[in-house]
């Protein structure tokens, strides 16, 4: 992928203030191609492809309520793609945003049941425990200097243990304990995990949450200081601390915010399924790394949007259910979910190339 | 593990969790209902102990982690343990050639009897043999009912996949099911191919297989009710494990599907939802009975040269059905995690 933000060469003499005719240096770029050259416009253009293709190729799609399916779908990865998205702009990955979001419910769940407590006690808990696993991440990255790889990869083989080893000895078994009889389980499933009718179509709240949190994330990303540390830290770290960016307490609350993150879809799924398996989230961290980079989010850090990640996460949900409204071979079921991400990514690609050729 | 390893989060967690718990109690923040209060502390089962020497007994699946069925197989193993004065190791892995250096572990251990899973019996075969040679009784629990003899294993107890599939697929004929959907949580799984292939041999009406990503349920959750929306025919969805069994409910109801839903395994919310008549039955292979004859089998060779099955027929623990007529009876064990 070329990058569309280029080192500015040394200038001796600043131009004159208010001069509008260019120097000479720089080309005025037909508007379509400065369009194509940001970052979520490549996705947009192949999650339109996807849908265009699917529409015709699996009838079943045009129902509304199959759109919300796939919205549905889309939208437990999507809420999780933002966060790490953002972080990825920031320069580091994480790992362990798979298992964290089952370590988030399981704290809920486990918390609330053992001693008996309202629910809502549970899921501030598990806020704080979601939030400090973050921290400790970020901490760490800090601390060491040691690439986000592998302080992450550590953090996603002890939560993953964690997990299964705390949820046997707390319950006994692998999985936790029905709570869907105890209070305020009621009030919250209609937070996390309520169902709304939009024109005869049941929508599931996430997809509302998963678009609120989109708006905000772009919101601090363009138009806040914040975000413009986020660039900073994530194009390069010593330049940014030099020009007197917080760099630690940028990474550091990143990593915090992919926790909020893994809180969140934590407790849609502990409330939308009453009972949580300790064993679930792994593997899931590569589908939220995969639609950031898909919507566009360098792997190097320094670029991408927050728009991106959510056309990313509906392309991801579009081909994964796309697959089975079309009735193809289940067999083949993952093979043409990579040959479609794959061609979505040459898309991209192709699109970033041909709107940033001098 | 070195514990200093911990996140800070863990170390933290029980005590902030205290902490938010003493002061909401205060402000009276407990639940009136459910939660663990409600828990009928039902004890385990016991019956005393045995004076025969201390043995250690190595039991080897092929579990993946997290897995509610193989909790079960072990709790039973550990009951006998306990009963018998036995030393249990378990270990797993769901890689066969894994699963083969766990086995020669407790040969390396000199372990006084071994209790394995035949998943992928031609992996096992040299490994098998090795503890036979070092005098180590070997028994088969679980999967491999066509190849114990074979490896010349003392004993077998369970049922094959297959078998407990091919059930499956009468009793959904008795039903009446016309056209069923099969639902595999992991692909490339040994064991639930062989269920979904037995459910086929003997179920009369179509059988489609939906592959589903079993370590993420809201995407088992719309992948099924994707397939019901793409195919309305089916009437019957047949889940592989109980969480994916109530999911399965959920997507029914999402997709306005009239299809009904049976399962392979137990657990203590399956069974509800059996009362309830959202799930039909559940075919259990009664994997606490497994994992406890096995170790317990082993205690009788060594203590009184016994062969369960004679040395000659596997010792079969299903397939046993759990329906409306029978289900009140098979829920108070289910609650306790040990059917």
């Amino acid at each position: 992928m070329s990058m569309t933000q280029h080192a500015e060469p040394a200038v001796d003499t600043p131009p004159a203030p208010g001069r509008k005719q260019s120097d000479g240096r720089t080309r005025q770029r037909p508007l379509a191609l400065r369009l194509l050259a940001r970052p979520e416009v490549g996705v947009f253009l192949g999650a339109v492809a996807v849908l265009v293709f699917f529409l015709f190729a699996a009838p079943p799609v045009r129902d509304g309520s199959s759109m919300a399916n796939i919205l549905y779908q889309s939208s437990t990865i999507g809420i999780m793609a933002l966060p790490v998205a953002l972080l990825m702009i920031g320069g580091e990955f994480d790992l362990s945003a798979g298992v964290a979001v089952i370590t988030s419910a399981l704290t809920a769940s486990m918390l609330s049941y053992q001693l008996t407590m309202n629910v809502w006690v549970g899921v501030i808990v598990a806020l704080l425990v979601s939030l400090a696993i973050g921290a400790f991440n970020g901490w760490l990255l800090v601390k060491t200097g040691l690439p986000s790889f592998l302080v992450t990869l550590g953090t996603f083989l002890i939560l993953q243990g964690v997990n299964l080893a705390i949820t046997k000895l707390v319950t006994g078994n692998v999985a936790t304990d029905d709570i869907s009889d105890m209070d305020g389980f009621t009030q919250a499933q209609k937070i996390f995990a309520s169902t709304f009718t939009v024109g005869g179509v049941n929508v599931k709240i996430t997809v509302v949450w998963w678009l609120v949190f989109a708006a905000l994330a772009t919101w601090v990303l363009l138009r806040t200081k914040y975000g413009n540390w986020i660039f900073a830290v994530g194009g390069n770290k010593d330049s940014a601390r030099a020009v007197g960016v917080p760099v630690t307490f940028t990474k550091i609350s990143l990593f915090m915010l992919v926790g909020f993150g893994a809180w969140f879809v934590g407790m849609h799924q502990l409330f939308s399924f009453n009972t949580v398996q300790s064993g679930e989230g792994v593997g899931q961290e590569l589908i939220y790394i995969a639609a950031a980079v898909i919507g566009g989010c360098l792997l190097t850090g320094g670029y991408g949007s927050a728009i991106g990640p959510v056309f990313g996460a509906f392309m991801f949900g579009m081909v994964q259910q796309g697959i089975v409204y079309a009735g193809w071979n289940p067999d083949w079921f993952k093979a043409f979910l990579g040959v479609m991400l794959l061609g979505a990514v040459l898309i991209n690609l192709w699109v970033q190339r041909t709107a940033t050729r001098r | 593990m070195d514990r200093s390893s911990h996140p800070r989060s863990r170390r933290f967690a029980p005590v902030v969790a205290v902490a938010a718990a003493a002061a909401l109690t205060l402000a009276g923040c407990s639940s009136s209902s459910g939660g663990k209060k409600s828990e009928e502390g039902a004890a385990d089962a016991s019956a005393g102990k045995a004076t025969t020497p201390r043995m250690t007994v190595a039991l080897v699946t092929h579990q993946a982690p997290g897995d509610t069925f193989w909790d079960t197989v072990r709790k039973g193993a550990e009951a006998a343990a306990a009963k018998d004065n036995i030393k249990l190791v378990y270990s797993a892995d769901p890689n066969a050639g894994n699963q083969a250096n766990l086995v020669q572990n407790a040969i390396d251990q000199k372990v006084d009897g071994i209790a394995v899973t035949l998943a992928k019996p031609d992996a096992l075969k040299g490994v098998i043999g090795k503890a036979e040679k070092s005098g180590i009784p070997v028994v088969g629990l679980n999967s491999g009912l066509s190849d114990w003899k074979n490896l010349n294993l003392l004993e077998f107890f369970g049922q094959d996949e297959s078998v407990a599939g091919e059930a499956f697929g009468k009793k959904l004929n008795e039903v009446g099911a016309k056209h069923a959907l099969c639902v595999v949580q992991e692909q490339g799984n040994v064991g639930l191919t062989q269920r979904c292939d037995g459910v086929e041999k003997t179920f009369d009406g179509k059988l489609d297989t939906q592959n589903v990503n079993g370590t993420d349920m809201p995407s088992v959750k719309s992948t099924i009710t994707a397939k019901l929306k793409q195919d309305p025919s089916i009437d019957y969805v047949v889940a592989l494990g109980a969480p994916f069994a109530l999911t399965a409910v959920q997507s029914i109801g999402d997709a306005g599907s009239k299809a009904k839903v049976a399962t392979f395994d137990l657990n203590k919310d399956l069974i509800k939802a059996v009362k309830s008549g959202d799930i039909q039955f559940a075919v259990d292979q009664q994997p606490y009975l497994q994992g406890y004859l096995a170790v317990d089998g082993l205690w009788l060779y060594k203590n009184n040269g016994n062969y369960s099955g004679g040395g000659e027929q596997p010792v079969l623990t299903g397939p046993a059905f759990v329906d409306k007529s029978n289900v009140d009876k098979v829920g108070e064990f289910a609650a306790k995690g040990t059917r």
